[in-house]
């Protein structure tokens, strides 16, 4: 605990809020705070990721030929699988969470320049995922692969198919719909950063953002495998 | 603020581990591996997802409380996953009834339950 002597007037960073004692003991809760909402975060996904678990429990043939309809469709030339699209749009986010981690990392040594623009390339990154996304939705629009009156599946259990893409779309949507919230919190970052606001003393919402952005690439490290590669052995 | 500066190069060397067990698990999932497939493929998402947490998200050097936490909701995850699949798993083998198989008769609805 830090010595108070009131009838010292003490130097204290205009960061400090005045219910803390130090930069430190304020940037410990708000690290703790951050994780506990990144827990809840995994509460959400993880309900996903159960219903995805029993339903490929349940109907694991169906699961292995939905998962190949929607890696390899037939006809379409390699570039537009979506197991090759998949695997770029893994590296693209891998890259994107490496310049968010070198962006922290400059805001920790007080590089203001090169904080900037990390956190501009992970915005551009994070705009090509969301492209690529976009791509492969119309692809499975084209296909016929989207639930509802005109899913196509030319098998026997075609509705159990519509309950892996139900689950693809939902997972990847609610994923995509992180991607554009970190896309929005990036902003507000760069803007922040390029007035300056981000010393070497105080830095914490860098960290935050960092944070978050890495857990969105912690689902997709999920996500990927679950629902691109489980079709593709013979 | 006194922090733990990681050097760069750790972020490059987990950069690296990272790609590798990309393409590693992107070319086990062609091989037929039988029930073995999801256990590889999960094996090697963890072992991504746990590289990430650590190093990219500082976890590693962060604060007690903070690991609890982390620690804890992954946790609080296997119990829900562990015990919903436990009871799909004591099931009879026509649960739940297939969503091709149309309605059920109140009778097949009860034995069923």
């Amino acid at each position: 605990m830090a010595q108070h002597n009131p009838a010292v007037p003490t130097q204290h960073s205009p960061h400090l809020a005045h219910h803390f004692d130090t930069l430190e003991q304020q940037y410990d809760a708000a690290n703790a705070g951050m994780w506990l909402f990144l827990a809840t975060e995994i509460m959400l996904f993880g309900a996903l990721f159960v219903a995805y678990a029993v339903y490929r429990f349940v109907y694991p043939e169906t699961f292995f030929e939905a998962s190949r309809h929607l890696a390899i469709p037939a006809e379409s030339p390699w570039y537009l699988r979506s197991v090759f699209l998949g695997t770029i749009n893994t590296t693209v986010l891998l890259v994107s969470s490496l310049t968010m981690a070198l962006a922290v990392h400059a805001a920790q040594t007080g590089k203001r320049n090169r904080l900037v623009w990390l956190l501009l390339a992970t915005m551009v990154l994070g705009t090509v995922f969301l492209g690529i996304k976009g791509l492969e939705y119309f692809l499975k629009y084209e296909e016929h692969l989207i639930p509802g009156p005109n899913f196509i599946f030319e098998q026997a259990n075609r509705n159990q198919a519509q309950l892996f893409f139900l689950l693809y779309f939902i997972g990847t949507g609610l994923h995509a719909v992180h991607m554009v919230i970190g896309l929005g919190l990036l902003a507000y970052l760069v803007f922040q950063s390029r007035k300056g606001r981000f010393t070497p003393e105080w830095f914490t919402p860098v960290e935050m953002g960092g944070l978050y952005w890495h857990f969105v690439d912690v689902v997709w490290v999920f996500l990927f495998p679950l629902f691109y590669l489980i079709g593709l052995h013979e | 603020m006194e922090h733990h500066i990681i050097p760069l190069r750790t972020y490059f060397t987990i950069f690296g581990a990272l790609l590798l067990l990309l393409g590693l698990t992107v070319g086990v999932a062609f091989l037929d591996l039988g029930p073995f497939s999801v256990v590889v493929a999960l094996s090697i998402a963890f072992a991504k997802a746990i590289l990430i947490v650590l190093f990219f998200m500082h976890v590693r050097y962060s604060s007690r409380l903070v690991q609890i936490f982390a620690a804890t909701a992954l946790l609080w995850f296997f119990f829900m996953i562990s015990l919903t699949i436990a009871d799909y798993m004591a099931r009879s083998g026509d649960w739940p009834p297939s969503p091709d198989s149309g309605p059920l008769s109140l009778a097949e609805e009860r034995r069923l339950w």
